[in-house]
């Protein structure tokens, strides 16, 4: 018998649309609505590379060969606010400062205070002050606060699947680019229906499908279009290994109807040998999360300034250079918040310094901020999470850490 | 539990996914297969261009040389004259690359024609499962060229060995003292960081601590295991020297090149304390006495057993059965073969019949095996597993893949799986009886919804597909 072939992107556009309406026909809000997106940097994030306390007497000689030069300097910091500077490589996160759209917080950590990569992502993305306490993450658990959280999708991971941070009773969703063959439509009824006894198989389907209309309904979105030839993405080096990530996200949240929050993950910051300082190893990596950045604004258009772009690790690395000219694991680090939305052009830190009394068990930079104060401080303005679920539910046991005020435009 | 079950679930969990005639051939009881499986040396692959670690690394550290000679000539001349990067400059820069990557498919697909054909697919399986515990990944430099010669030369050997000697060959391998970067490490108080502090120059050496703290987190006592910060700082300190023959620079360049070497000249000095026992300085020994002690320690046996209970039983294993595993492993003072009987006699493994989401890289094998695809050279069939979501040897931590449903079970992940099973039916769909190969995959656990899909599908191709997108398909 032969058979009808479609596109399948036509398909979820036209065809399963149409069954999947009741999941996607919610009540469009306001033209505005607040976008928030969570940038989590795994393999802990050096703090002291990233946003350097030049101002700092003890810095240059922990850092020696890799300490930056001051701002004006050949390969020096870009400015911040006279004692913090920026890494050479992080110039839209710049300009954002300069626009009073970045906020840069630093010495912080999350309560996890041993140095395990895979224990500090999951108290990092859990919300508790312990691993693997819970299976769910505070951010999904922020979703299911918000009204009508678990009706419908607010929430989108760019990968093949759902970080710990977004999973939970929220409905969220998974998307990534395919470069295989078109489904088959008939074959795709049939699966749907042999997935009728399996509640789990059943939801992921939907889901893909309903993202996959939603990333086709954004007309000539640049996200599905084809990458570049190997040779061409390789000439284009390290400014594109986050364009095609960064264009899906802002396909979905440009979308009045679409999800408002936004995950993905980048990785290779793990720098244990031959890191570099201005130049180097962790440059190259912090130029293409800055490009990648940049590409984002461009992408979200008028909608950057409802959004807030959150960058967050599972904790910093050692305050000294090791013998291998990297960083070991370590504590306190730093994290941004960039974006329209943000009440920008600062840094928010309570220096402990890097003396070595001062260091935390005499070898990394010591934690004097809460990463919770942060989290809380923007779910709790830029999504309206009620106060009292923020504090019950999505981060239980925190209320030493005060949510911070002002983070994000009146 | 029936006995057809005991052979579908031994085919298709323990194993590598079934192929036809497979079920009927292990018979009345599939625990007796999988312990026969255990006898004779562990399969070694054969393909006779696989070259060794050491001869990989020595071409590669001679490209690297080339590029550095190079860039240093560049920069001398551009002191003279300002100008760009010229094309031979890039045209060296890509021989690196140009070289590992051959060698990175030639070894993937090496190791997936053994996985699709093999007769001991458990033992298959059991290497999976080791390769990705002692974690490297092929995001690294040089790790594209040393991912296979690593499992070929440091985990296969010893798959059916004893623990201790598995750890001590992953931990001496030059990919893992690459990968976690204590080639370069170097006591504070060693010869030769005295001899540069006499000097006066600016270079400081030290310590690196990665291959300690990753061998007590993920390879051995696990991150509850009981050790401190000190004992990480001190370990890394003992491991000093541990390192590879002709590296770059004046302190790592003797040796056999490629090879692993112990540079007493970087060894930090002295007795040492880790985990509350003291060990005299004995050189190398130091290190290799330490590996044998954690080896044996209580903790190790725990999370050993906690890990392979998760990978064969289930996401969240039963206690009882981690304890057996446990207690095998202590008693038999970590030989592997009497853990895998304990696994196969706990009661808990056989109770609930797919009870594992499976991985990409179970799914695609599993796929392979059950169509009797042939495995082609060439990087096509790899580009499938980057493109369900699991790069073969690039788990992008030294953690290795995560084993529980949620890791894999995404949405978009589901997608790929049944573009996959499409692609794969439309290949092979229309020369067989779907109904019957369903049978033969998945025997007692083939629901009646998917044997009744496949009989009514609309060609051979679309059968084919639905058996491959089943629920009792996308797990073991």
């Amino acid at each position: 018998m032969p058979m009808q072939r479609r596109e399948f992107l036509t398909l979820t556009a036209l065809g399963a649309g149409a069954l999947l309406t009741s999941r996607l026909a919610f009540a469009r809000t306001a033209a505005s609505k607040p976008r928030f997106v969570l940038v989590i940097m795994r393999g802990a994030l050096d703090g002291l590379a990233a946003v350097p306390p030049y101002g700092d007497p003890d810095y240059a000689g922990l850092r020696r060969e890799f300490a930056l030069r001051v701002p004006g300097d050949s390969g020096g910091a870009l400015p911040l606010n006279g004692f913090f500077g920026l890494h050479p490589s992080l110039s839209f996160l710049q300009q954002c400062y300069a626009a009073r759209e970045l906020t840069v917080f630093h010495a912080l950590a999350s309560p996890y205070r041993e140095r395990s990569h895979f224990d500090g992502q999951d108290v990092l993305e859990n919300g508790t002050a312990h691993a693997h306490s819970v299976q769910t993450g505070w951010l999904n658990r922020a979703l299911a606060q918000l009204p009508g959280g678990t009706g419908r999708e607010s929430g989108v991971a760019l990968g093949q699947n759902v970080p710990l941070v977004m999973r939970g009773a929220a409905a969220v969703t998974s998307w990534s680019p395919s470069k295989l063959s078109a489904l088959d439509e008939d074959t795709l009824a049939r699966i749907t229906d042999l997935y009728a006894g399996d509640a789990l198989l059943a939801g992921r389907l939907a889901d893909a499908l309903a993202a996959n209309a939603m990333a086709a309904d954004d007309a000539g979105d640049a996200s599905m279009a084809p990458l570049p030839p190997a040779a061409a993405a390789a000439r284009a080096g390290a400014a594109a290994r986050y364009t095609e990530v960064v264009r899906a996200a802002a396909g979905f949240l440009r979308q009045a109807d679409g999800p408002n929050v936004a995950v993905f993950d980048t990785t290779g910051w793990d720098t244990h040998a031959n890191e570099g300082g201005a130049q180097g190893q962790l440059a190259g990596r912090l130029a293409a999360l800055d490009s990648g950045l940049a590409t984002l604004k461009q992408e979200l258009g008028s909608t950057w300034s409802d959004t807030a772009v959150l960058l967050i690790t599972e904790f910093g690395r050692t305050a000294a250079i090791n013998g291998t000219r990297g960083t070991d694991h370590g504590t306190a680090t730093a994290a941004f918040l960039a974006g329209g939305a943000v009440a920008g052009g600062r840094v928010i830190a309570d220096w402990p310094g890097l003396s070595a009394r001062a260091l935390y068990q005499g070898r990394d930079l010591a934690p004097t901020l809460d990463l919770r104060a942060v989290l809380k401080g923007i779910l709790a303005q830029h999504l309206a999470v009620p106060p009292r679920a923020l504090e019950q539910a999505v981060f239980p046991d925190s209320s030493a850490a005060a949510p911070l005020r002002d983070l994000l435009r009146a | 539990m029936s006995q057809p079950l005991t052979s579908a679930i031994a085919a298709n969990r323990f194993g590598l996914g079934a192929r036809p005639g497979d079920l009927e051939s292990i018979g009345a009881d599939g625990r007796d297969w999988l312990r026969a499986q255990l006898k004779g040396a562990p399969p070694q692959i054969a393909a006779a261009q696989l070259r060794s670690s050491q001869e990989i690394l020595v071409d590669a550290f001679g490209l690297r040389r080339e590029q550095q000679a190079a860039r240093k000539a560049s920069a001398a001349a551009q002191s003279a004259a300002a100008g760009g990067e010229d094309a031979q400059a890039t045209a060296l820069l890509m021989k690196l690359p140009q070289f590992l990557r051959p060698i990175y498919t030639e070894e993937a697909i090496a190791r997936l024609q053994l996985a699709a054909t093999t007769e001991r697919p458990f033992i298959e399986r059991l290497t999976q499962f080791w390769t990705n515990h002692f974690a490297v990944s092929v995001d690294k430099q040089f790790l594209a060229g040393l991912a296979g010669s690593f499992e070929r030369e440091a985990i296969r050997p010893h798959v059916l060995g004893n623990f201790t000697d598995l750890l001590l060959a992953a931990e001496t391998h030059p990919a893992m003292l690459l990968y976690l970067d204590n080639h370069l490490s170097v006591g504070p108080n060693s010869p030769a960081a005295e001899r540069l502090a006499r000097r006066q120059t600016q270079r400081k050496l030290g310590i690196n601590e990665n291959l300690a703290r990753e061998i007590l987190e993920l390879h051995t006592l696990g991150v509850g295991g009981g050790y401190t910060q000190q004992d990480v700082t001190t370990f890394a300190q003992v491991l000093t020297g541990w390192s590879i023959g002709g590296g770059a620079g004046r302190l790592f360049s003797d040796g056999a090149p490629g090879r692993f070497v112990f540079r007493a000249e970087l060894h930090e000095p002295g007795a040492k304390v880790v985990l509350g026992r003291r060990y005299a300085d004995e050189g190398f020994t130091q290190g290799s006495a330490v590996l044998r002690e954690v080896a044996r320690h209580s903790a190790t046996a725990h999370f050993i057993a906690t890990k392979l209970a998760r990978h064969f039983i289930a996401d969240e294993p039963p206690a009882p059965a981690v304890q057996q595993l446990a207690d095998a492993f202590s008693r038999s003072g970590g030989d592997l073969p009497t853990v895998y009987r304990a696994l196969i006699d706990a009661r808990e493994g056989w109770q609930q019949a797919l009870a594992k989401y499976k991985t990409p890289t179970d799914y695609i094998i599993s796929t392979l095996r059950g169509l009797a695809q042939p495995v082609e050279p060439g990087k096509g069939l790899l580009a499938a597993f980057d493109l369900l979501g699991q790069r073969i040897w690039e788990p992008r931590s030294p953690a290795g893949w995560p084993d529980r449903s949620a890791d894999w079970d995404g949405a978009s992940a589901l997608i790929k799986r049944i573009q996959w099973a499409e692609m794969l039916g439309e290949r092979s769909g229309g020369q067989r009886d779907a109904v019957q190969l369903a049978a033969q995959l998945l025997g007692a656990n083939l629901a009646d919804g998917t044997r009744s899909a496949v009989a009514h599908a609309a060609s051979g191709a679309q059968a084919v597909t639905l058996l491959l997108a089943a629920p009792e398909f996308m797990r073991r």
